[in-house]
């Protein structure tokens, strides 16, 4: 079940800054625990747009200033701070691996990209004149900033991506890390994704789409992934960043090997611009696809970390496509919806639950789904509830789900290593 | 208000330091943008925008490249605020 040897991708590193903490283990810690990663919005958005329906969202659990200084702060835009930060831990975790500059790439993804840079220099202009605007605005609202920046810290010369596919984009640049060490293109890729979008913009715009919880009165219990009582996802910002290796230029360094990246699947729904389809079927391919590409049989699936973000749509959505992908064995797949917990982080949003799948795989713990109180009948889902959930056995596969506005699906197979 | 040289010195050198996080007190008036302090062309414009907005004058994108030292950029905003008054 372990696939031929040249298609496995060795995850050696892993780094986030979060809604639950400032990098990758209070992350995890928060998330075992259940803890719901909700803040309020700041007073004086709600002074000045009294008409926003929300009044909360999942912003970072650390401010960037305790892992930046202050010339790194003026220079990026928040994607491009939190992938700095993220991409720091990931490089440390996996020892610095020595590697070719020519033979080390990135693909850092945003679904949004800089847009605090954007409108912030468009107040600037409107209120002070062109000649106030900062030269440095472009490189901070291109949405390749926060890849560019990655690139820079670690003189990466394989390539530097970031793949813009919505809430997918941070597995697909995932995705497109294998696909380069896979080409012979690099040995070692910076993979993740970043965002750092919650502004009254994307909150009125999200909110006229019907998708954001509104639910004001409970902010805590908003987000809720497979509940009968769902009602919109909760916005999330933050960055989570993962090291590729080939395995054998992991193994010859004898790099700590956290899981094995055996399988991506990328689909598309060729349907309809924000609706997911209703069946499910492009989603399900993804899962198909994934676990054909890692040479895995749905049966030896255990665990699956949903995209479920928490609408009254894409959850059932969802549900349907791992039903369809994994058919029987689907009942013994222990699910968690970690977006309970993290709220939607969007283009990140991939990346962290990459990272969530890694570690459940390697340390044999599905996280829990917080606000589970009434699962939805119409999801036959074996959920993992409110505790976090053993896994037995020695071989451990995991898939993570991601999907995207656009009909973008990636599902991503990993299993231990050992 | 026009300011004096000393202030026009200290505000500029806050401003490179929030910049490049070259220490203000590296920035002095006989140091070359580029050949002393190391600023590149980006930088430098950053600073020059900012140097607008603190200052409250306009530094017009053929004149910055005759902004070599520290004091002649001191020079310029002292001269523009002069002009100003």
């Amino acid at each position: 079940m372990t696939g031929s040897d040249d298609r496995q991708i060795a995850v050696t590193g892993m780094g986030a800054t979060t809604p639950l903490g400032g990098d990758v283990k209070t992350t995890w810690e928060a998330a075992l625990a259940g803890t719901s990663g909700v803040r309020p919005l700041q007073a004086d958005w709600l002074e000045r747009y009294p008409t926003l329906p929300v009044e909360f969202a999942c912003r970072l659990a650390e401010p960037v200033t305790e892992k930046l200084k202050v010339p790194e702060i003026k220079r990026l835009d928040p994607s491009g701070q939190y992938a700095l930060i993220s991409a720091r831990e990931a490089w440390a975790h996996a020892g610095a691996p020595e590697v070719e500059p020519e033979r080390l790439a990135v693909c850092m993804a945003s679904g949004i990209g800089g847009l605090y840079t954007t409108l912030q220099t468009y107040d600037t202009l409107n209120e002070k004149g062109a000649r106030r605007v900062l030269p440095m605005s472009v490189p901070m609202l291109m949405p390749n900033g926060p890849a560019a920046a990655v690139g820079l810290e670690l003189g990466a010369r394989a390539g530097v991506h970031s793949p813009v596919s919505a809430c997918a984009s941070g597995s697909e640049a995932i995705a497109q890390g294998v696909d380069l060490i896979r080409r012979g293109l690099a040995d070692v890729v910076l993979a993740g994704g970043t965002e750092g979008c919650i502004h009254p913009v994307t909150i009125a715009a999200f909110g006229a789409m019907q998708a954001l919880s509104k639910r004001n009165d409970e902010p805590e219990r908003a987000s809720r992934p497979y509940d009968v009582d769902r009602n919109g996802f909760v916005m999330g910002e933050g960055s989570g960043a993962i090291v590729l290796e080939s395995l054998a230029h992991a193994k010859a360094r004898g790099a700590t090997i956290h899981a094995i990246l055996s399988g991506v699947g990328v689909t598309s729904d060729g349907y309809h611009i924000s609706a997911p389809e209703p069946e499910g079927k492009g989603a399900a391919r993804a899962i198909r696809a994934a676990l054909a590409d890692a040479d895995l049989a749905p049966a030896d699936v255990i665990h699956l970390n949903a995209h479920a973000t928490s609408t009254p749509v894409g959850d059932v959505a969802e549900a349907q496509a791992i039903r369809l992908a994994l058919g029987e064995a689907t009942d013994d797949v222990a699910i968690s919806a970690t977006k309970s917990m993290t709220g939607h982080l969007l283009g990140a949003a991939g990346a962290l639950e990459a990272i969530f799948t890694v570690l459940a795989v390697r340390d044999g713990i599905a996280p829990p789904t917080i606000n589970l109180d009434n699962q939805d009948p119409k999801i036959t889902l074996d959920v993992v509830g409110k505790e976090p959930r053993k896994l037995t056995g020695t071989d451990r596969v995991a898939v993570n789900n991601a999907f995207g506005f656009g009909g973008h699906n990636v599902a991503l197979a990993f299993r231990n290593a050992d | 208000m026009a300011h004096t040289q000393d202030e026009i010195l200290a505000g500029l050198a806050e401003l490179v330091a929030e910049e490049t996080g070259i220490p203000a007190g590296d920035v002095q008036l006989d140091k070359s943008f580029t050949d002393d302090l190391d600023i590149d062309s980006l930088s430098m414009m950053t600073i020059v925008v900012n140097a607008q907005d603190k200052f409250d004058v306009e530094i017009p994108d053929e004149a910055v490249g005759g902004l070599k030292t520290v004091k002649d950029a001191v020079d310029y905003i002292s001269n523009a605020e002069s002009a100003k008054a």
